[in-house]
């Protein structure tokens, strides 16, 4: 598939502003400004923009507690996304939500999650959804390798595939759920083998690439769009930071050359590369691109800052559509 | 021998010395071999006990309590991780409807001594699904047995108590509480389920508090001392089986009761605790039983909002201020 400049640049738009929007989240954690917790998606940034560039405003995505990246890919603001971090009024949430739950129907994006596979079953009801209407959207499900070992993801699994659904299943294998290996939780190596048990195609992706994730999605969705049902693509990336916070070297469970190893194959850097070899792009051009998207950020940061935080009667506004007299007691 | 150590190390030492003294004891849970948990209150076991007595599971919350029941009714005594309480829901059926009613459902043949440990409460910006107190729901379940330590005291002859008990019991250990420090006898020691403890004496008031909140409740009734309101603190410190004759008993001295917890004021354990107190002691009562807890909402993410629904300090000296100045009988 030869893919036009105009997605490659804005693939790597994605990338840089997964990237940069995560390394400031860092920063700020670092100086206390962020409450509660913070997984970042650096070392991720390939598989949540290789996908989302596939898919249109209207298809759906569900996240999991990593999920700033996939809402960033699907088109997610800076200003209400680091508003949202700060638990300030002006966030996508209005700062009931936080980094754990954040959010943009707009944009389709159903979610972060603080539940381990919580994201699978929704996806396949947003799948069903599409089917009904007859819309022809798809609707995604990034989940981690860890998660597949939850009921949830197997329920949501067969009842996609037995309801033909247009769902995707976006598995991001970075071979750690928290502070534990793949290898002491599961006995395969790869998920996709999960995948032949529901009776869907599954297929193995460098994580690391995102034009190989792009390609992979495109397939997906076809076959999606066409009634054939759900496919399983599994993505091998790596988390360049710890499960949350900010500490990357120096961890109990892997080790810091493993993380050197990773950090060689940086999905915007050897992207970057792959684009200047072949006369795509040139140095200049990105060097433009994070100057740009640099200003971005730190302008975002800023209007967070200047945010108000939500007042104290907003505590029992949204808990349903209209308070009952009742329920309050 | 007494000396002072950690909440955390506490629940550590308990499981350590059971596991010494009783081999049936085992461990299971997510990241708790190899990191020592989430909250490191396993640290250092796996090393002790090998991989075969501590074990790291793969994110599977259902299958964990089942391999707890299915072990415990076959001749173990397992204790499992639920890393937060909020992630009990993910395995609700094999706490309600098999660990809890094993015993019951065979005629008596089958006995589960399952001890299920999980981290409880907010306040730490962990927002909707890292926070919640859901000990209502537990103790509404006939066959488990619910503990909740206020202290590093309480935890380990609790937790001692709870490994020992042939009884499912759940253990919450208040997030907020890990590194409180206090006296610990060296020795093993069991504080028997189902019994209270009087923190305070005295003639005013009764407040009735678990978990974090009995620490505010302990400050706030130190402070209004100073103004010469006397009040008594009650810690029921097993939530199921409940102390009522301690709590009666204190009420019909004082004649007024405050009940304090986190969790939601609604259907929380407050109202079993006040239907009590006016069904065993309406004769001595000088004023309406009054509860302090949240709000009905989620647990929001923004400390601008959650500092507002947390029962605090201040809450809760108004309702004893309150409850004091109604003219008694
Ligand atoms: C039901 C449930 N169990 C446990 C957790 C705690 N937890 C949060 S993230 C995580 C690891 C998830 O691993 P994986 O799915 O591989 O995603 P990754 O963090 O690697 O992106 C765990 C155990 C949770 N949030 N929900
Ligand atoms: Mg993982």
């Amino acid at each position: 598939m030869e893919l036009s400049t105009d997605v490659l640049t804005d693939m790597h738009r994605r990338m840089v502003r997964i990237r940069l929007f995560e390394e400031a989240a860092g920063k700020l954690a670092e100086a206390a400004k962020l409450p509660g917790f913070l997984h970042l998606y650096v070392g991720q940034e390939a598989v949540a923009s290789g996908v989302c560039t596939a898919l249109t405003d209207q298809d759906q995505i569900t996240s999991t507690h990593r999920g700033h990246g996939h809402l960033v890919a699907k088109g997610g603001e800076f200003k209400p996304m680091m508003a949202e971090l700060m638990g300030k009024a002006t966030g996508y949430n209005k700062g009931k939500g936080g980094s754990m739950h954040i959010s943009n129907l707009d944009v389709g994006m159903l979610g972060a999650n603080g539940i381990v596979g919580a994201g699978a079953p929704i996806a396949v009801g947003a799948g069903f959804g599409n089917k009904l209407k007859g819309n022809g959207n798809v609707a995604a499900a990034f989940f981690g390798d860890g998660s597949t070992n939850i009921g949830a993801f197997h329920e949501a699994a067969n009842m996609a595939c037995a309801l033909k659904l247009p769902v995707l299943f976006i598995c991001e294998n970075n071979e750690y759920g928290e502070f534990t290996a793949r290898d002491k939780t599961m006995a395969i190596t790869d998920i996709v083998d999960r995948a032949a048990g529901y009776g869907m195609p599954g297929v193995i992706v460098d994580g690391m690439d995102v034009v190989a994730i792009h390609e992979a999605t495109i397939e997906a969705k076809n076959r999606a769009v066409r009634g054939e049902g759900p496919s399983l693509i599994e993505a091998k990336t790596y988390r360049f930071y710890n499960h949350h916070g900010v500490q990357n070297l120096g961890l109990k469970y892997r080790t810091d050359d493993e993380v050197a190893e990773w950090k060689q194959r940086d999905p915007i850097f050897t992207f970057e590369d792959r684009m200047i070899d072949a006369g795509t792009a040139t140095r200049d051009d990105f060097d433009g691109v994070w100057a740009e998207l640099r200003a971005d950020i730190d302008e975002a940061i800023q209007f967070a800052e200047d945010s108000p935080v939500p007042d104290v009667d907003q505590l029992l506004v949204d808990v349903y559509t209209e308070m009952p007299a009742g329920a309050t007691s | 021998m007494s000396r002072k150590i950690s909440y955390v190390q506490a629940f550590n030492e308990a499981v350590r010395q059971e596991m010494r003294a009783d081999e049936t004891v085992f461990c299971a849970g997510e990241d708790i071999g190899g990191f020592g948990g989430v909250f490191q209150t396993y640290a250092g076991l796996q090393e002790e006990f090998g991989e075969e007595r501590v074990v790291d599971t793969p994110i599977s919350e259902q299958a964990i309590i089942g391999l707890g029941v299915g072990a415990a009714a076959t001749g173990s005594r397992p204790i499992v991780d639920i890393m937060f309480m909020d992630f009990i829901c993910v395995a609700f059926d094999q706490i309600v409807n098999q660990a809890a009613k094993m015993k019951y459902m065979f005629g008596g043949s089958a006995t589960v001594p399952l001890t299920i440990t999980t981290g409880g409460g907010g306040g730490l910006s962990a927002a909707a699904q890292h926070s919640q107190s859901l000990e209502a729901l537990i103790c509404h379940i006939p066959g488990l047995k619910v503990v909740h330590p206020s202290n590093p005291y309480d935890m380990k002859g609790l937790m001692t108590a709870c490994i020992r008990e042939d009884n499912p019991t759940i253990m919450i250990k208040h997030k907020r509480l890990l590194g409180m420090q206090g006296e610990v006898p060296e020795e093993p020691y069991m504080i028997p389920l189902g019994t209270a403890a009087t923190l305070r004496e005295g003639a005013d008031v009764t407040v009735v508090a678990w978990g974090r909140m009995v620490n505010e409740a302990f400050d706030v009734a130190e402070k209004l001392a100073e103004d010469g309101i006397d009040v008594e603190v009650i810690d029921p410190r097993t939530l199921q089986p409940l102390d009522s004759e301690t709590i009666v008993e204190s009420v019909r001295k004082t004649n007024r009761a405050v009940i304090v917890h986190e969790a939601v004021r609604f259907a929380g354990l407050g109202a079993e605790v006040a239907a009590q107190i006016q069904e065993e002691a309406f004769d001595y009562l000088d004023a309406p039983v009054a509860r302090v807890a949240a709000p009905f909402s989620p647990v929001p993410f923004t400390p601008a909002l959650e500092q507002h629904y947390q029962p605090s300090a201040a809450r809760i000296e108004q309702a004893i201020r309150d409850i004091v100045a109604r003219p008694g009988a």
